[in-house]
């Protein structure tokens, strides 16, 4: 905690508009209450959350040192700031980026909050926000004033509120977009922040704009709320709408998003997500956490009587002149360029920035302009180069950069005739990497570095793959390099490994009775058109043979594909099947513990990955060996599943991802009870006597979740599958077997 | 004036001789041995950042890393929660704890020859409330530094040169014409 957090106050005052003061003066009183115990845990927890503060790995003083589990003595531990989580224990400060624009001045103040109060790292997200760690919860008003001293705002960064409004970097000068949406992400923003209907959601809302369709962008398509610029001509005027489309959504189970409106005039946008929220608010679930995204209420209605429920809504609201208001001038120039236009330089020679030139510039709409992404690793900056950054955007640009939801910075209005000197520029501040959206630009959550969910080290996979392919990059074929590579420490999808061409996402196994940190690898995912496709998992893999799986997956692409043949539809033509055969090896001869400790490690982690010494009971090994059996058939049906829906077998792959619940399920109660039938109804019955009254199966951060996925499945069993439906069944069913697989370790390890 | 979070870097002597991945096994057993006093909570890896912070060990009151800011690896001790007592109680507690993490990192690299710098150190006021990067900030340091200085060395052959880029923290970097003693300072 800072010795000057009072002084800040003072220091900042008439520079924070009277409402952010207020907002913050009240945050203050509210961190004083809780200190004093007048505030209850879970309501401060929600406060805060709502004020972007969150929690940290550890936060409930518990850590694993790599032989036993211990107890980290913060000083206040009676205290908590929200159930399980210590006062003293750092956390996270979300901060807001409302389509990724920021001014110099804003990256200049970034620079000196994660000096001060972070681990001198600031972090950008997938949601194009940033991210500073290990803050104090006392720290969090200096730091906020600070912010909001440059017109940046923390409120709603978290907790169940309209999150940060992502918005397309390019947005503006793209030669293919429909036009700027850049003042209407900024007018949603504005409209939505603290808006009434927007207060009480079940779950957080996320709105995104795109300008146009084919590219990711924006992202659109897995958006609670998607909007993408598209133009008609109406008695030979061009006007502008946007396609929005709802209940779109990433996480454990990914939806795709559904059209609402294929046309909707600009001025109806903000009365129209005002009425969305309305109806999220009232309609939305509330208690069961893990049904309460907008795209399980789309879902469950269909998404007519969802229009029609929000039109409704509409057509009751109260006459909002900020709904036209806020987009007033939308359609001017939002940016001016600072130099004269030129054209772009040749590389003459130089290797490093002719790669540069080839990955991480991009031509304007604007003739002589030209963006160029500062690509950075993992999506982390220093100071120095936070402040670099702001000295290079104001010498060659009227302060116009972005940053983007691959995790980057993207500098616009860059005249051609300056491309070769800020490239020197960026290059000293070591910022100069080429490989913009290319293979080596990974993607990761902050996984078990941080997160409290993170079960693999997704960022420990990411810089070790960075660091392999850094060395190859541009001797690699092409088509390799233009691939994305997106990872998540767990199954939440923080990483978007959904669409990516090859994702990753974290899961433990047992291996020769130890945990081992694994990778599910997830193919068939599409990136572009505003992630037009979700991918599923073929097969978990150890995380130290994850390098040897990339090898092999794009190896076996270059091998085998047709000429000009995207990724994603060689992986649809060859089907998961080949490639599987293709890694199956490395899920076999697998070393014992004592012959290579480092594969029962985490990368960059040298703790042994187990929670603690498993054992082996004789009397235990034959339940153990009738288990290992049964979740082996288990998945094998759910990779069965996905070939069934590859072959266009809807009804039978959802069943068949149901009877590999079941099977899995029937596994766990056989372990208490080995006379269980296969009769469903037995099993589930059982399942839930055994496993969801007792509390045992519930994951200690989602609870029912899992277990809800298969009372749901059973309950629908008879409900006729349509290939998105089996696609959530697919999804669940995996999800399920891995909450399976924990609660077994869980309860062998317990039972010693 | 009131100093607080005081950092001291000390920097490797010459190139560093160590692969940086290795300084994460160390802080690890570290924190799992209590080989140094306090909370300790986690090791942070930012070796893929350029001229970043390298390897940090996280702690509640402070942070150890070792870091490569401006691409030179050194040991950097940060003092992140308020200390009583006067400026020299807290500069003097950055600067043993920042000797005492050099000591035990030249014995654990004993045999890879891994040595700091005995030659000066970088001192940070990491605070820009209590201390901007000012003319006025430097006028009224410059005396409590150079009495602490005096008296933490044991002896005046030293200058001071301060930092000059005015949004970076207040900081100076001190030159010693006598080696440091690492054992009188720890």
């Amino acid at each position: 905690m800072k010795a000057s957090n009072s002084l800040w106050k003072e220091r900042l005052d008439g520079q924070l508009s009277a409402q952010m003061a207020d907002e913050l003066d009240t945050f203050e009183m509210e961190i004083d209450l809780r200190r004093q115990g007048k505030v209850d845990e879970k309501v401060f927890a929600e406060t805060r959350l709502r004020r972007g503060a969150y929690g940290q790995r550890y936060d409930n003083g518990q850590r694993y040192d790599g032989v036993e589990t211990r107890q980290l003595a913060f000083r206040d531990d009676a205290e908590t700031k929200g159930p399980n989580t210590a006062w003293d224990a750092p956390g996270m400060q979300r901060i807001k980026i409302p389509f990724g624009g920021m001014t110099p001045d804003q990256l200049e103040v970034m620079a000196e909050l994660a000096e001060e109060y972070s681990d001198g790292i600031a972090h950008i997200t997938t949601r194009q926000d940033f991210q500073l760690h290990f803050v104090h919860i006392e720290d969090a008003t200096a730091l906020m004033r600070r912010l909001a001293a440059v017109g940046i705002t923390t409120r709603e960064a978290c907790g169940n509120s309209v999150r940060n409004v992502t918005g397309c970097p390019f947005a503006g000068v793209c030669a293919d977009e429909a036009f700027d949406v850049s003042p209407y992400a900024d007018a949603l923003t504005q409209f939505l922040l603290g808006h009434p209907d927007a207060q009480n959601f079940g779950r957080k809302f996320k709105p995104s704009f795109s300008g146009c369709h084919q590219h990711s962008c924006g992202l659109a398509a897995m958006h609670d709320m998607g909007m993408t610029a598209v133009t008609r001509e109406v008695d030979g005027e061009t006007k502008r709408g946007f396609r929005v489309v709802v209940g779109g959504g990433l996480g454990t189970v990914p939806y795709q998003a559904k059209v609402f409106d294929e046309f909707m005039a600009p001025e109806e946008l903000l009365p129209i997500a005002q009425a969305m929220s309305k109806v999220f608010a009232k309609h939305g679930e509330k208690k069961v956490r893990s049904r309460a995204r907008i795209k399980f209420l789309v879902a469950n209605w269909g998404i007519e009587k969802f229009r029609e429920t929000v039109l409704e809504e509409r057509a009751k609201l109260e006459h909002d002149p900020r709904w036209t208001e806020l987009i007033e001038g939308a359609e001017g120039e939002q940016e001016t360029p600072l130099n004269p236009p030129g054209d772009l330089p040749e590389s003459n020679g130089d290797v490093e920035f002719g790669h540069w030139l080839k990955t991480n510039i991009r031509t304007q709409r604007q003739d002589g302009y030209f963006t160029a992404t500062v690509a950075l690793p993992l999506g982390d900056m220093t100071a120095d180069q936070l402040r670099s950054l702001a000295d290079i955007a104001r010498k060659f640009t009227n302060g116009t950069i972005r940053t983007t939801v691959e995790q980057n910075f993207v500098i616009r209005w860059v005249s051609g005739a300056d491309v070769s000197a800020l490239y020197q520029e960026l290059a000293a501040a070591g910022l100069g990497e080429a490989g913009a959206g290319a293979i080596l630009d990974i993607v990761s959550c902050p996984g078990t570095d941080t997160c409290k969910l993170g079960i693999s080290s997704s960022r420990g996979l990411a810089a070790e793959l960075r660091k392999r392919l850094s060395e190859k990059i541009f001797e690699l074929d092409e088509a390799i390099q233009s691939l994305h590579i997106k990872i998540s420490g767990c199954f939440n999808s923080c990483g978007q490994h959904h669409v990516a061409d090859i994702g990753f996402y974290g899961v433990a196994r047992g291996v020769h009775g130890y945990k081992v940190p694994h990778f599910q690898v997830v193919l068939g995912g599409q990136w572009e058109e505003n992630a037009g496709s979700y991918g599923l998992p073929i097969v978990a893999i150890p995380s130290k043979r994850i390098p040897d799986a990339v090898e092999r997956i794009t190896g076996y692409y270059l091998k085998s594909r047709e000429k000009g043949e995207q990724f994603v539809h060689f992986v649809n033509r060859v089907g998961k099947t080949k490639i599987r055969q293709e890694l199956d090896h490395l899920t076999q001869n697998l070393p014992e513990h004592d012959a290579d400790p480092d594969f029962y490690a985490d990368w960059a982690d040298p703790r042994e990955y187990t929670t603690g010494d498993i054992g082996k009971g004789e009397c235990a090994g034959e339940v153990i060996s009738a288990y290992e059996f049964a979740m082996s058939d288990a998945e094998r049906m759910v990779f069965n599943a996905q070939v069934l829906l590859e072959e266009g077998g809807s009804q039978k792959a959802g069943e068949e991802a149901y009877s590999a619940m079941i099977k899995s399920a029937k596994a766990l109660v056989q372990i208490d009870y080995d006379d269980v039938s296969n009769d469903p109804d037995e099993v589930v019955e059982e399942f839930e006597e055994r496993f969801c009254d007792t509390g045992v199966f519930y994951d200690p951060f989602a609870g029912p979740k899992f277990a809800n996925y298969l009372l749901a499945a059973h309950k629908s069993a008879a409900t006729p599958f349509t290939a998105e439906s089996a696609h959530y069944r697919i999804e669940e069913a995996q999800l399920f077997i891995e909450a399976v697989h924990s609660c077994y370790t869980k309860e062998k390890t317990t039972a010693g | 004036m009131e100093l607080q979070h005081v950092n001291v870097k000390i920097l490797v002597d010459g190139d560093i001789t160590v692969d940086p991945g290795r300084f994460i096994d160390v802080f690890h057993r570290w924190i799992r041995e209590g080989v140094i006093e306090g909370l300790l909570i986690d090791v942070a890896d930012y070796r893929h950042v350029p001229h970043g912070p390298g390897v940090m060990l996280i702690g509640f009151d402070f942070d150890y890393s070792m870091d490569n800011a401006g691409g030179n690896w050194g040991m950097l001790y940060n003092h992140k929660s308020p200390l009583d007592g006067n400026n020299d109680d807290r500069l003097s507690t950055a600067l043993k704890s920042a000797a005492q993490a050099c000591k035990l990192l030249e014995t654990e690299f004993a045999d890879d020859g891994l040595k700091f710098s005995r030659q000066g150190f970088e001192l940070i006021i990491n605070d820009r409330a209590l201390a901007p990067n000012t003319d006025e900030t430097w006028d009224a340091c410059q005396p409590i530094l150079q009495s602490f200085l005096k008296s933490a060395l044991g002896h005046e052959e030293f200058e001071l040169q301060r930092e000059s880029e005015p949004r970076r923290r207040f900081g100076v970097t001190v030159e010693t014409k006598q080696p440091l003693d690492f054992d009188a300072l720890a």
